[in-house]
């Protein structure tokens, strides 16, 4: 803005500089429009959902939120099992992930010796770039077996014997369920998460660790007194990165995630998530009918619910991202 | 509809060529995945004998029906078949193309294929959740002589809206009252047990990777998988196997003189009818814009009836009676009219 405010009160320049000038305006132009473009495609979508959904959310009201029926035989639909199944296996997954991250991005900022940090960092970036189908293809066909034959019956034998906790690991050993598709989840996250925390660890000033260190602080102590609370807010809007990123995961999750429409109180069982829902129910929704409509408000809640996450992880990582 | 309208001009660019040279006629047509293989064989065929080329998407039942409603192909294809008043309304002729039929698949340790004999209300029972074990004393009296384990059923179902699914309810639907009414048949149902896998190779992978597990299938998915199949018992009382000649026995059995070719070849009478049998449906325009696009779906049906029925089987459908092919024949050149009044079948 300065720039240009600077320029126009400049004395009249040569011809050439002119053109430069007239050079200028078409790409601000162009930029801005393409600025603009971006804004009226996103408002246009959330649009197109919500009047799409329109006729869901008022056959059912504010009761679609919270509704555990998903019955198409008699039209009657409710986004209760999606959106349960959508945030705990979303949760879920940050829960198995996060740990993970931290450690990794601990050993590539704190720990690892110079050379090993590249070729581990690659590797993690790599498993980014995994595309989800074949997440789900590994999961279906090498997961969920080990999942059936080994890892459930073994959990259902010990944990699920005890009183209370012990629900939320009964039930029949399909290796299939809500467990099974937030451990996918998990790894998908997982280097999004890793690298904004490595990229926080490495920010802290040098100067902090080594004074800590000098104080006789253990590597512990270091990273509990002084990395964490320099990088929280950044390891926080990373896991909110990776949250955004699991809420919206369709393709791996249809394959593990049991796809059942009811909620069940084991996290073996069978369970639904919004982005998997829709996409296997969309092919067969007939036009104007109320299902497709469900669907259509399905998707608007997943927008807001992504957009919203987006938004808090962007605001927290504001100070880093103007780095 | 931008993505279509880009497959179909890069469709027809990659096939300009071959256009120009063999004045190829273009039929389009989207819906039902279930006989989307045989359609694709069969287009294949019919390109070389007929110069009819046929582009389907199996984009499943409903948009089938959907992009019909909207004329944005020469026909809709769908598993289920369409009620009379929306024929009515959106100007469309039903007619059937191939039949196929649906087995129960089954991972029991120590039960080998048709071994296992069920009724409809056992299958029903199972797939409600009030029969869970394998040793149950209702399917130990089903099965006396083969020893069942005691293992809990895992109930596996088509988790995408499909056909199958529109099918193996309808069965179930027919045979017990009580599903009927707590559930009911549609292309995907609220199931009250059970996980859902994506698609029939889904169903059937995940039936094979789960001891104990129940799915159902397309036959031609059991087959190529070599998967535990079940006797059923028919309306007649007999337990049959899923071979070829019980799926054409309930095809024989059926009633086609029913309006708009809507046959049920669930549960049909006959002492070796297969119960779960469905006859698969097109979708015409009965007023089409294009006479000459519409005759050469005719075209292409009236040579698949008369040419196609051997490459249907092999795929492991049941081909169209004769007679009903016929029947079909004549309610074209009844029901549809071109722009200028004139009947379009046969060809002139």
């Amino acid at each position: 803005m300065s720039q240009a405010a600077a320029t126009s009160a400049a004395p009249p320049l040569p011809a050439r500089r002119r053109a430069g000038k007239a050079g200028d305006a078409a790409f601000a132009l162009a930029c801005h429009a393409a600025g603009v473009f971006v804004l009226v495609l996103l408002g246009a979508i959330i649009a197109l959902l919500f009047a799409g959904g329109w006729p869901a959310f008022r056959a059912f009201g504010l009761a679609f939120l919270t509704s555990t029926d998903w019955d198409p035989v008699q039209e009657v639909f409710g986004a209760g099992v999606s959106l349960y199944g959508t945030a705990v296996t979303a949760v879920l997954a940050l829960v198995l992930a996060v740990p993970v991250a931290f450690g990794i991005a601990f050993l590539l900022t704190e720990l690892a010796p110079a050379p090993l940090r590249r070729p581990i960092g690659m590797a993690i970036e790599l498993l980014a770039a995994v595309p989800s189908i074949i997440y789900g293809m590994w999961g279906f066909f090498v997961i969920v077996p080990v999942m059936a034959g080994t890892i459930q019956p073994a959990i259902i034998d010990t944990i699920g014997e005890l009183p209370v906790l012990g629900t939320l690991f009964q039930g029949p050993p399909f290796g299939t369920g809500l467990l099974t598709a937030a451990l996918i989840l998990a790894i998908m996250v997982l280097p999004f998460i890793a690298a904004v925390m490595r990229d926080a660890f490495a920010a802290v000033p040098p100067v902090y660790k080594e004074s800590a260190y000098g104080l006789g602080a253990t590597t512990w102590e270091v990273v509990r007194h002084v990395v964490l609370p320099y990088a929280r807010v950044s390891v926080v809007g990373g896991t909110m990165l990776g949250l955004g990123r699991a809420l919206g995961e369709t393709m791996a999750v249809t394959f593990v995630v049991g796809n059942a429409n009811r909620i069940s109180p084991s996290l073996f069982g069978a369970g639904n998530t919004i982005a998997s829902l829709i996409a296997l129910e969309f092919p067969e929704s007939g036009m104007g009918s109320l299902k497709l409509s469900a669907l259509l408000a399905l998707g608007f809640l997943l927008f807001a619910l992504s957009f919203l996450v987006l938004a808090i992880s962007r605001w927290l990582l504001r100070p880093r991202l103007k780095g | 509809m931008n993505r279509r309208s880009f497959l179909l001009a890069s469709g027809a660019a990659a096939l300009l060529p071959l256009a120009a040279r063999a004045e190829a006629a273009q039929i389009t047509g989207a819906g039902a995945t279930f006989p989307a293989p045989v359609y694709a064989k069969w287009g294949e065929a019919a390109q070389a004998a007929i110069g009819i080329q046929l582009n389907y998407q199996a984009i499943g039942s409903g948009g089938g029906q959907n992009q019909i409603f909207n004329r944005t192909v020469d026909f809709g294809a769908s598993d289920a078949p369409v009620a009379a008043d929306r024929l009515e309304q959106h100007g469309l002729l039903q007619f059937p193309a191939v039949m196929g039929s649906v087995v129960p698949i089954v991972n029991i340790p120590g039960v080998g294929t048709d071994q296992l004999r069920l009724t409809g209300e056992l299958l029903a029972e199972i797939y409600a959740g009030r029969i869970s074990k394998w040793n149950d004393p209702r399917l130990v009296e089903a099965n006396r002589g083969v020893s069942l384990p005691n293992l809990a059923i895992a109930p596996v179902y088509r988790a995408d809206g499909s056909g199958t699914t529109f099918v193996f309810t309808s069965y179930l639907s027919a045979v017990s009252p009580e599903w009927q009414r707590q559930v009911g048949a549609n292309t995907s149902i609220r199931w009250p047990v059970g996980n859902g896998a994506r698609g029939n190779d889904g169903v059937a992978g995940m039936v094979r990777n789960t001891r104990g597990a129940i799915g159902y299938v397309e036959n031609a998915y059991a087959t190529r998988n070599r998967l535990a199949t079940a006797q059923l018992r028919n309306k007649a009382g007999n337990f049959v196997r899923p071979t070829m000649e019980s799926f054409r026995a309930a095809a024989a059995n059926a009633d086609w003189s029913v309006p708009h070719f809507a046959a049920s070849l669930i549960d049909t009478n006959g002492a070796e009818s297969w119960p779960i049998v469905s006859p698969t449906f097109i979708l015409l325009p009965k007023n089409p814009q294009d006479a000459a696009r519409s005759a050469n779906v005719m075209k292409f049906f009236d040579w698949a009836y008369r040419n196609g029925g051997r490459m249907a089987a092999e795929l492991e459908y049941i081909p169209l009676p004769d007679e009903v092919a016929d029947a079909v024949r004549a309610t074209w050149s009844r029901e549809v009219k071109g722009p200028d009044g004139q009947p379009v079948w046969p060809p002139r």
